[in-house]
C-alpha cells in the first residue's frame, strides 16, 4: 500500500474524513514555508499539497498567483521543492505529500529526472493541472510506472460520458473541483457538490475529495460530509501573504481540520 | 508525423492536434469537454458549404477582400534586386489581417450559440477586430489587455470602447500579451457554458493552430493566384513578420508543398537575440516547453518559468509561437530569422518613404529582411511579403523611438 492509500484506510477505519491542505512551496522564502510544512501534521492535516510555483498559473486565482511570484521572487525553483520534500520526509515518513503545479517546469527538467528525484525524495503523487487524459503519455503513465499516483482533477463540466476517460488512470485519490473557476474564487456549495460526488462515485472505488472555495471550518464540515475529504487551499495561502506567523497560519489549519474531522 | 514518410507538409495537425511533437491540448479538465466540443462543431462547418459562403460574403462586403498584391516598385528599385510584392492585409477593414481569423470564430460561436465572446490582445489589432464584429452581431466582448499594452497602445483600447466592447487591463505578470491570455483563460474557466473564446493566433490548444490556420490561409490563396497572374509563376521568397504566427502561417500554408519556395519567418529581435533575453524571438532564441494549451518553442529560464518577451512592437511581445511554426523550423521547411528594433524602425522609414504605405511594427520586420535579402538576389527573383497591418496605431511609439514630439513637431 502507498501512504496515500494507507492513510485513506486508517481515515476509514476511524470513520474521519480528510483534510487535505495546499500551501505553495517557498513561500515566503524557503525556510518559513519548510517551517508551515512541517507544522501541518501536528495541526491535522492528513495530506500535504504542495504547490510548485509557476510564472503562468492559468487556473489559479489571484492568492496563489501572488504566492508563486514571492516563492519565485525568493529564489525557490523545482530543484528547492524537491528539497523541501526531502527535509520534511527527514521527520515525517508517514503523511502523504502531493506536489501540484503545471507541466512547463517538470518538462523543462526531464520527466523521467523528475520521477526518479521526486520517488527517492518522497513524494506520493502529482496533480498537474494542464495534462487531460488526453496527454497520459506525457507524464501520467510514467508516474504510475514509477509508482507515484498521477491524482486527476474532476469538474461540474465532466459529464457521465467523459468520466470514464478522467478516472482510467487516476490513482490514489479524485479530486472533485467544486465549482468552473479558478482556485480562491466562487464558495463552494455542498448542496450542489454532493449529488456531484454521489454520481462520480458510481464510477469509480477510489476516495473523493472536494477543493475549490472552501475558506472557512464550517464549509470544511460541510463539504467533508458529502465526500471523502476536503482541500482548502487559498485561504491558507492568503494568510500566509499577509504575513502571518506560521504558528498563527497553522492555528488557522487546525480550525480547518477540525471542521473537516467532525464531518 | 516523421519527417521522412511525408509528402505533403500541408496534412497536420494529427488526430491528437499535433504537428510532430508539437501542439497539443495542454489545458484544464474544465475546459477540455468544451475544446472538444469547439473541434467538432469546426470540424463540422470546416465542410459546410453555408459556412463559408457566409465567410465569403462577409470577407468580400465587410472586410473588403480580396486585399490586393502589390508590385513595390520604387522600394524595389532601391533594393535593386529582387521584385518586392506586398500582400496588401493593411487595407482591410480594421486595418490588419485579424479580422480574416475573428469573421470565422465567431461565426462558428454564433452557431454553438454562445452569447459571449472573449479575446486577449496584445497591440489592440485582435482586440479590435473582435470588438468590431460583435458589434456587427451584437454579441457581448470583453477584451483582456495588458496593463503595459493598455498605456501604449491608447487608440486601439479606445477604439474598443467605442464598438462596445469591455475592455480589462491585466496587472498580473508583467501586463502584456502573454498575461492577458493567462485572464482570458481564466475567464473561459469560469464562464465556461455562454462564453467562445476568441484566440487571436495559431496558439492556444488544439483545434485553434489549426483553425486560425485555415481562416488565415485565405491570404496565402489570394496571394498565390495573384502572383500566378502577374508573374505567371510562383515567388522565390515569402517573408512575414512572426508574433504568435497567425499572418505568416496565413501566408505560409498555400505554399507550404511548393517547395521551390523559401519560407522565411521573422522575429522580433528587440534590442537584440543573446542571453540578455530582451527579445520575442522564441524560434531562434527558445527551446520546446509546454504554455497557453500547446507544446511550442518558448523563452523560459533555466526553471522552465516563462520570461516576459520585449519587443518595440506590442504585437509580437510574446514568449511563444505557434506550434506549427516550431514544427516547420524542426522540419526545415521554413526558416526563422530575427530583426532588431532598429532594423525594423528603418524599414518603417523606408516604407513610408519609397512606397507611401504607413506600415504596422508588425511587418516592419518583415520588411526589414526583405531589405537584407532583396539585394542578395537576382533581378528576375520575386519576394512576397505580408503586409498585415497599417501603421497608424504606431505613430507615437515610433516618433517616441525617433525622438519626436509629435505636439510640437
Amino acid at each position: 500500500m502507498t501512504r496515500i492509500e494507507k492513510r485513506f484506510a486508517e481515515l476509514r477505519e476511524n470513520g474521519r474524513k480528510a483534510f487535505v491542505a495546499y500551501m505553495m512551496a517557498g513561500d515566503p522564502d524557503y525556510e518559513t514555508s519548510l517551517e508551515i510544512m512541517k507544522g501541518l501534521p501536528d495541526a491535522g492535516v492528513d495530506i500535504i499539497e504542495l504547490g510548485i510555483p509557476f510564472t503562468d498559473p492559468m487556473a489559479d486565482g489571484p492568492t496563489i498567483q501572488l504566492a508563486g511570484q514571492r516563492a519565485l521572487a525568493a529564489g525557490q525553483t523545482l530543484q528547492r521543492t524537491l528539497d523541501m520534500v526531502a527535509a520534511f520526509r527527514a521527520e515525517d515518513e508517514t503523511t502523504p505529500i502531493v506536489l501540484m503545479g503545471y507541466y512547463n517546469p517538470i518538462y523543462n527538467r526531464g520527466v523521467e529526472r523528475f520521477l526518479d528525484d521526486a520517488k527517492r525524495l518522497g513524494v506520493d503523487g502529482l496533480i498537474v493541472v494542464d495534462l487531460p487524459p488526453e496527454e497520459d503519455d506525457e507524464l501520467c503513465i510514467p508516474a504510475m510506472e514509477a509508482g507515484i499516483h498521477f491524482i486527476r482533477l474532476a469538474t461540474p463540466t465532466t459529464d457521465d460520458r467523459r468520466l470514464p476517460k478522467v478516472l482510467q488512470n487516476t490513482s490514489g485519490f479524485l479530486y472533485y473541483v467544486s465549482i468552473t473557476g479558478i482556485t480562491g474564487a466562487a464558495s463552494a456549495d455542498a448542496a450542489a457538490v454532493a449529488p456531484e460526488v454521489a454520481r462520480i462515485k458510481r464510477h469509480t472505488e477510489i476516495p473523493v475529495v472536494v477543493g475549490f472555495g472552501i475558506k472557512t471550518p464550517e464549509a470544511a464540515r460541510e463539504i467533508a460530509r458529502v465526500a471523502d475529504g476536503a482541500v482548502v487551499g487559498s485561504a491558507i495561502v492568503e494568510r500566509i501573504g499577509r504575513g502571518d506567523s506560521p504558528e498563527a497560519v497553522l492555528s488557522f489549519v487546525r480550525g480547518l481540520a477540525e471542521g473537516a474531522h467532525s464531518a | 508525423m516523421s519527417t521522412e514518410q511525408l509528402n505533403s507538409f500541408a496534412t497536420g495537425p494529427d488526430e491528437r492536434g499535433r504537428f510532430g511533437i508539437y501542439g497539443g491540448r495542454f489545458v484544464s479538465e474544465t475546459l477540455m469537454p468544451l475544446i472538444l466540443e469547439l473541434e467538432a462543431e469546426y470540424e463540422k462547418a470546416k465542410t459546410d458549404p453555408t459556412f463559408w459562403a457566409e465567410m465569403d460574403d462577409l470577407w468580400k462586403h465587410y472586410v473588403g477582400r480580396p486585399s490586393p498584391l502589390y508590385f513595390a516598385e520604387r522600394l524595389t528599385e532601391r533594393l535593386g534586386g529582387a521584385r518586392v510584392y506586398m500582400k496588401r492585409d493593411e487595407l482591410n477593414h480594421t486595418g490588419a489581417h485579424k479580422i480574416n481569423n475573428v469573421l470565422g470564430q465567431i461565426i462558428l460561436a454564433r452557431r454553438m450559440g454562445k452569447t459571449r465572446i472573449i479575446a486577449e490582445t496584445g497591440a489592440g489589432q485582435h482586440g479590435v477586430a473582435t470588438a468590431t464584429v460583435c458589434a456587427k452581431f451584437g454579441l457581448k466582448c470583453v477584451v483582456y489587455m495588458g496593463k503595459h499594452d493598455v498605456e501604449r497602445q491608447a487608440p486601439n483600447v479606445f477604439r474598443m470602447r467605442l464598438l462596445g466592447a469591455e475592455v480589462v487591463p491585466v496587472t498580473s505578470g508583467r501586463g502584456t500579451l502573454k498575461d492577458a491570455m493567462n485572464d482570458a483563460l481564466r475567464d473561459w474557466v469560469t464562464n465556461v457554458r455562454d462564453t467562445f473564446y476568441c484566440i487571436g493566433t495559431v496558439a492556444g490548444p488544439h483545434p485553434y493552430p489549426a483553425m486560425v490556420r485555415d481562416f488565415q490561409s485565405i491570404i496565402g490563396k489570394e496571394a498565390r493566384a495573384q502572383i500566378l497572374e502577374a508573374e505567371g509563376r510562383l515567388p522565390d521568397m515569402l517573408v512575414a513578420a512572426i508574433g504568435g504566427g497567425s499572418n505568416a502561417m496565413g501566408l505560409f500554408y498555400p505554399f507550404l508543398d511548393d517547395t521551390g519556395v523559401r519560407i522565411v519567418g521573422v522575429e522580433a529581435g528587440g534590442k537584440g537575440v543573446d542571453d540578455r533575453m530582451e527579445h520575442c524571438a522564441s524560434l531562434t532564441g527558445g527551446r520546446p516547453g509546454v504554455l497557453h494549451g500547446n507544446r511550442t518553442y518558448l523563452l523560459q529560464d533555466d526553471d522552465g518559468q516563462i520570461l516576459e518577451g520585449y519587443s518595440i512592437s506590442a504585437g509580437l511581445d510574446y514568449p511563444g509561437v505557434g506550434p506549427e511554426h516550431a514544427w516547420l523550423r524542426d522540419t526545415g521547411r521554413a526558416e526563422y530569422v530575427s530583426v532588431t528594433d532598429a532594423e525594423a524602425l528603418a524599414a518603417f522609414q523606408l516604407c513610408c518613404e519609397t512606397e507611401g504605405i504607413i506600415p504596422a511594427l508588425e511587418p516592419s520586420h518583415a520588411l526589414a529582411h526583405v531589405m537584407r535579402a532583396a539585394p542578395e538576389m537576382p533581378k528576375d527573383k520575386i519576394i512576397v511579403m505580408n503586409m498585415c497591418g497599417r501603421g497608424d496605431k504606431d505613430i507615437f511609439t515610433v516618433a517616441k523611438a525617433l525622438g519626436v514630439d509629435v505636439n510640437t513637431g
